[in-house]
């Protein structure tokens, strides 16, 4: 792993302990991100990519939780905090931000109070300084008139204008990581270009190491420096996003590239057929052996079915397929 | 050409959103309402796709409401093969017609009835419109519908809950098709599921649209999932149809400067580094739409004329579109 990588994570495993036994939702994922550097995180529903985020923030619903590897921020094991020590990290180091703003607010506060709030728990500053500073952030984040602005509720606000209130207050005590969850989902593709650009821009400018999880590849296409693709838990692929995008090489990561439908490509009359890929992400409690994708995958041979594949580097990408291995390359 | 099979005339639908009368009394405040769709006229052909588009709040799922008979409009008229199905007073005749259309909904796990298993949904709109004799042939009836949306026969003796999202929209598929309609409108069919299933569906309706010779709206918020099942494009903002094109010609030459600026929003997959316009604003509030052009306060291409007379739509050929900046040459 990079060395001053702001995050590190490795071998993460979260569980779920139940009844009919423990299910394992993230198992062995390992990756790390330097500052500045945005890193996409993809996946279809229940890959586990936002169960890894929640993980890192420390906010794992109980039963689940941490069974094994190592979260490191900036180098300090994060993973085995008390409540309250992770409480002050949370905010102060780690801003999160949400996939539905109006969840994120409180509505009857109002934003100002919302961001002053945030600021003086973090940082030790008076009243009006930190009033100075919620403005400076609003500004920022590109919402007009901050002046008037910061006094008003968050129903106030259109949901694009919201979705900049709650990156603000992410924001307000200039955190060294951000995870965003699902930021631009519940936006319109307009807003949702907009809120690209700003988060991009603020990562840069700052220095800030963003996390961002999201389905949507054409938003990772947009941002991220890196991409992690996610399946069943596990990540099958990571690498730089124009090689991913480009030249994916697990057949999960080339199916997912195929099945998403593009702007201008076989329109009208000679459309072309999209990528398919056959059934159905497995159930935790249902979890093949051997490579999770081994059912779905057009390429599966014997050892697919029996032992499962680690990240290995093939190119610039860390790729989790048999495919890839060197003795099976050299007798080719 | 083909001859049209859906006929939208000046199509208007206002919701009264006013506040409860004894506020109004007291506070002296008018009644309200809310202009949801604005004389939207467009034919749907037979046998093509076509395809809405436009973001939240632009009206969209309201005028599929409209079409198959959800709400009623407040002004204008559809006709259906002809035959107006907008008239309140002729609803027994219109049902007949109205047999010939379905409607597929965006979430799979809100529309099915989570009581009933999947045989007796996907039986139901069999046994209403009486189209087979006995049990025996609706089970048949309703093998055959599950194994044309790619499901087993066996699975209609289970409930909605043991199925995945993309699944759950088959079963609606199923239900959809078991009237036997010719006219298919589809509200997001695909918007609640991930990309890998989303690619299922809209392969599995582009393959029941070649076998059983349907005819779609397709209404969606993406314009690259639009793209790619549409044969036509409409594109909506704030209650009104701002332009019709084919498909190819409305993403090789977009006239209207919305159409432009949706093209531009959309994420950049194959990452040429295309330089795009930055989107300025968002949809104002269709309580207190903008004068003029809806679109003015956004628009690069405004003027003066914009700001005071609303543009109507204009047809050129096999395209429309309603702006005064095309109209004049401007852009």
């Amino acid at each position: 792993m990079t060395s001053g990588a702001i995050l590190e994570v490795k071998d993460l495993r979260v569980e779920f302990p139940s009844r009919h036994g423990t299910l394992v939702a993230v198992n062995g994922v390992s990756f790390s991100i330097a500052p500045g550097e945005v890193l996409g995180v993809v996946g279809e529903s229940g890959a586990g990519k936002s169960l890894t985020g929640t993980a890192i923030i420390g906010l794992l619903e109980p039963p689940g939780r941490v069974a094994a590897g190592e979260i490191r921020l900036e180098g300090e094991r994060i993973d085995n905090l008390q409540h309250e020590q992770m409480r002050r990290i949370r905010g102060r180091r780690i801003g999160a931000i949400f996939q539905d703003p109006l969840t994120s607010l409180n509505p009857l506060y109002t934003v100002g109070d919302q961001l002053v709030e945030t600021i003086r728990t973090h940082l030790e500053v008076d009243a009006a300084a930190a009033r100075n500073r919620a403005l400076e952030l609003l500004r920022d984040v590109g919402i007009p008139a901050p002046n008037a602005r910061i006094d008003h509720y968050p129903h106030q606000f259109s949901g694009g204008m919201r979705q900049r209130v709650v990156i603000a207050l992410a924001l307000c005590a200039e955190p060294r990581l951000v995870i965003a969850d699902e930021p631009t989902t519940a936006l319109d593709v307009s807003i949702q270009a907009q809120i690209i650009q700003l988060l991009k821009r603020l990562a840069h400018d700052r220095g800030t190491a963003v996390m961002l999880i999201t389905h949507d590849m054409g938003v990772i296409a947009e941002t991220a420096d890196r991409v992690a693709v996610m399946y069943a838990g596990r990540i099958a692929e990571i690498g730089p996003v124009r090689e991913v995008i480009r030249a994916a090489r697990h057949p999960y990561t080339v199916g997912l590239m195929g099945s998403i439908p593009k702007l201008g490509v076989g329109a009208g009359k000679h459309r072309a057929r999209l990528v398919q890929i056959e059934g159905a992400m497995p159930r935790l409690n249902a979890m093949p052996a051997g490579c999770a994708f081994h059912p779905r995958c057009e390429k599966c041979f014997d050892r697919c079915k029996q032992e499962r594949p680690e990240p290995r580097r093939v190119g610039t990408n860390l790729t989790a397929c048999w495919l890839y291995d060197e003795q099976r390359t050299a007798q080719a | 050409m083909n001859s049209a099979l859906l006929k939208l005339e000046g199509i208007g639908k206002d919701f009264d959103v006013s506040r409860p009368w004894l506020n109004r009394v007291i506070e002296r405040a008018p009644r309200q309402l809310l202009h949801a769709v604005v004389g939207v006229s467009f034919e749907v052909r037979k046998g093509e796709t076509l395809a809405l588009v436009g973001e939240s709040g632009c009206g969209k799922s309201t005028l599929a409401r409209l079409i198959v008979g959800l709400h009623a409009p407040t002004r204008g008229r559809i006709e259906f093969d002809g035959i107006e199905i907008s008239n309140p007073e002729a609803h027994v005749e219109t049902a007949r017609l109205r047999r010939r259309m379905q409607m597929i909904f965006q979430d799979p796990y809100a529309s099915l009835n989570p009581r009933w298993r999947v045989h007796d949904i996907v039986a139901e709109p069999v046994r209403v419109l009486g189209l087979a004799k006995d049990e025996a042939e609706i089970t048949a009836r309703v093998a055959e519908l599950l194994r044309q949306v790619g499901l087993a026969a066996e699975d209609g003796e289970k409930y909605p809950h043991e199925f995945s999202g993309g699944q759950r929209q088959r079963i609606s598929i199923a239900r959809a098709l078991s009237g036997r309609p010719d006219f298919l409108v589809c509200d997001e069919p695909t918007s609640a599921l991930d990309v890998s299933v989303q690619a299922q569906i809209l392969n599995l309706m582009s393959e029941l649209q070649a076998q059983l010779g349907l005819t779609y709206l397709f209404i969606s918020h993406n314009l690259a999932v639009v793209s790619h099942v549409a044969d036509r494009i409409g594109v909506m903002y704030l209650g009104r149809v701002v332009e019709i094109a084919a498909s190819q010609e409305l993403l090789a030459r977009p006239r209207h400067p919305y159409t432009r600026m949706l093209l531009d929003a959309v994420p950049d997959l194959e990452m040429s580094g295309r330089q795009r316009t930055p989107v300025a604003g968002e949809v104002p509030n269709p309580l207190a739409p903008p004068s003029g052009c809806a679109f003015h306060p956004r628009c690069p291409h405004a003027n003066a004329r914009c700001s005071s007379e609303s543009p109507k739509l204009v047809w050129r050929g096999e395209t429309a579109s309603a702006c005064h900046a095309v109209e004049e040459n401007r852009i």
